[in-house]
């Protein structure tokens, strides 16, 4: 610690002083406790995972469907659901969700009508997303019929918009108004403006709120019960249930049987490998885009 | 025109007060008699009791004069007296903020450009600008100059080509860019910034050109080629300058309007306002006795 001998020698107030190291030794000791405590947590689940899911990752882990009770099978129809379900709630929900906070960064920024979509965006982007499982359940299940992988993409969109409108228009208020000015000067109509100069300077904490979404909807179990469902077996038919990973795991987690037990192992160790690559990707982004200021 | 100040022509009663060597000026009274300096030369955009409002609050008291073609125009004055508000109506770049007014007229080509009809990105392709500070486009520096370019001209790659080329060539910026067009705009030092907006500026070939403390944020090195820069684009457009630099105005500029308060004090040739100022309250700015 080189500061605190220098500053022993250069300090002479020796009982004021002193109490001060005292008195910051204890702080420090506190937050690297709490923070040790964290830590343990994460690293005592993170070791369990590895320990648990490391040995149910194998081959048929990627080539096979899910088993009945008993039989051996892999999750590779709940892999497939997953990534199709969270490709078309990304799809469907960034869109909506770029446009909407370009709204409130750009045209509506302080206006009443602003005001209130940032609040409801609000709300939404904190409620439970078992309420959103359950809106869109009432909305698109019941009146179809039946479970389908639509509705699981909608009600994963749903989770996506207020996320990306959120990041979205904060990232676009970080660009500063004199490249706004810059363009209008140059006769840019503002459209030009915002799609040629605003999402530019904005694009990595942009991408990054996406990667954000992204993760977020990739463990997302309730939403998909409610909508999705499950399905045994291979399909790829948007209009019929789907196998989804959160769910599989949710299931098999639960379940008597050793073999499911394994494979719900394995599943939750790929979903936190993928949340934990997009969060270091949304991360790079991030920190891309300060060094670039 | 430069006379209808009317607050100031009390204030400038006692003769002794002028600056200036000669003085015979003086001894004519208040600058009503004086000649509109420059008069007879092309008005390129001719301001008429412009005012101009924040929200309310008047930062722009009845201002009138001309600006030349072909000639620089120096704004000086005390922070605050509304320099950046002038410059900012001649392109109506305060459009951007819906609180903000401007009444009077403002003829460009004749034209009055404060009418509700004015194409606003139009004009703003007419008049170009340039900040305080540096405000590259998080682009390439070709891209930088192409984006104002593509917005109303369909060029070839060649033709494109040749524009970045001509640009940055007048910005006297090609011989430390050249081999390295493809890097992001914001990679340059802030005087090649500055420039490289010079030359975003002129890319789209405007006729008048705005600058606002073009050189404020920059090093004497980079601030004496942008003076040069200014000089050299002086036979081809109309440009009006805001500086704070006194030497700056008297070096570069045709003419000079010295603004007080959101008034024009006095507009007149650039080396009369510095030699024998028609106003008390000009040789006391210039003098460095305020502001
Ligand atoms: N966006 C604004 N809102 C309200 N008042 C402003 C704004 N910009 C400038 N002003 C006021 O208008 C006056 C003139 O400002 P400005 O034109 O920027 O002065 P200058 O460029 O000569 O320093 C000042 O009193 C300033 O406080
Ligand atoms: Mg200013």
């Amino acid at each position: 610690m080189s500061i605190s001998n220098s500053a022993t020698l250069s300090m002479p107030v020796g009982g004021l002083y002193h109490r001060r190291r005292i008195v910051n030794k204890v702080a420090l000791s506190l937050a690297l406790g709490a923070a040790g405590f964290g830590l343990f947590w994460l690293v005592a689940i993170l070791w369990t995972l590895l320990y648990n899911g490391l040995s149910a990752i194998n081959l048929p882990l990627f080539t096979e469907n899910t088993p009945p009770p008993g039989g051996e099978g892999g999750l590779l129809n709940a892999i497939f659901g997953s990534v199709i379900m969270t490709t078309v709630a990304t799809l469907v929900g960034t869109p909506i969700g770029i446009m909407a906070g370009t709204y409130l960064a750009e045209f509506g920024r302080n206006g009443k009508l602003a005001e209130v979509v940032r609040f409801i965006n609000d709300v939404l982007l904190s409620a439970p997303s078992i309420m959103i499982g359950l809106f869109v359940y009432e909305l698109m299940v019941v009146r179809m019929g039946h479970f389908s992988a639509w509705a699981g993409a909608i009600a994963l969109a749903v989770i996506v918009i207020p996320v990306v409108v959120r990041t979205t228009e904060d990232m676009l208020k970080l660009v500063p108004n004199s490249l706004r000015e810059a363009a209008a000067a140059l006769g840019a109509p503002q459209w030009k403006m915002i799609t040629m100069v605003a999402y530019r300077a904005a694009r990595n904490g942009m991408i990054t709120g996406v990667l954000l979404a992204i993760a977020r909807i990739s463990g997302e179990t309730a939403p998909l019960l409610f909508t999705a469902l499950n399905n045994q077996f291979w399909s790829a038919d948007m209009n019929a249930p789907m196998a989804n990973l959160p769910v599989v795991i949710f299931q098999y987690a639960m379940s008597p049987y050793e073999d499911w037990r394994q494979l719900a192992w394995g599943g939750a160790l790929l979903i936190t490998v993928t949340i934990l690559l997009l969060n270091i990707g949304a991360r790079l982004l991030a920190g891309l885009g300060t060094t670039r200021k | 025109m430069d006379a209808n100040s009317p607050a100031d022509s009390s204030r400038q009663m006692p003769p002794h007060a002028f600056s200036g060597p000669s003085g015979h000026h003086a001894s004519v009274g208040p600058s009503h008699d004086r000649p509109i300096a420059g008069a007879g030369l092309p008005e390129k955009i001719s301001v008429r009791n412009l005012d101009f409002f924040y929200d309310g609050y008047r930062a722009l008291k009845s201002v009138t004069l001309p600006l030349y073609d072909r000639h620089v125009t120096a704004f000086i004055g005390p922070s605050g007296c509304g320099k950046s508000t002038l410059l900012r109506i001649l392109n109506r770049m305060y459009d951007l903020y819906p609180k903000q007014v401007a009444t009077g007229e403002v003829l460009l080509d004749g034209v009055n450009i404060l009418s509700p009809k004015q194409d606003l990105n139009l004009l703003r392709a007419r008049v170009g600008m340039v900040f305080q500070k540096p405000t590259p486009f998080p682009m390439s520096i070709y891209d930088n100059i192409a984006f104002g370019v593509r917005l109303y001209e369909k060029l070839s790659r060649a033709d494109m080509d040749e524009r970045v080329e001509f640009s940055l060539r007048r910005a006297a910026l090609w011989d430390e860019v050249k081999d390295k067009l493809r890097q992001n705009g914001m990679s340059l030092s802030g005087g090649q910034q500055q420039r490289l907006c010079i030359a975003r500026a002129i890319a789209v070939k405007p006729s008048v050109l705005l600058l606002d403390e073009p050189t404020s944020a920059l090093d004497p090195i980079s601030t004496a080629k942008c003076e040069e820069l200014i000089d050299e684009l002086r036979s081809d457009y109309c440009i009006a300058i805001v500086t704070h630099n006194m030497q700056q105005a008297a070096r570069i500029s045709n003419f000079t309007a010295f603004m007080y308060l959101g008034e024009l004090i006095e507009f007149g040739n650039t080396e009369e306002i510095f030699t024998n100022p028609a106003k008390e309250k000009t040789s006391e700015y210039i003098t460095g006795r305020f502001g």
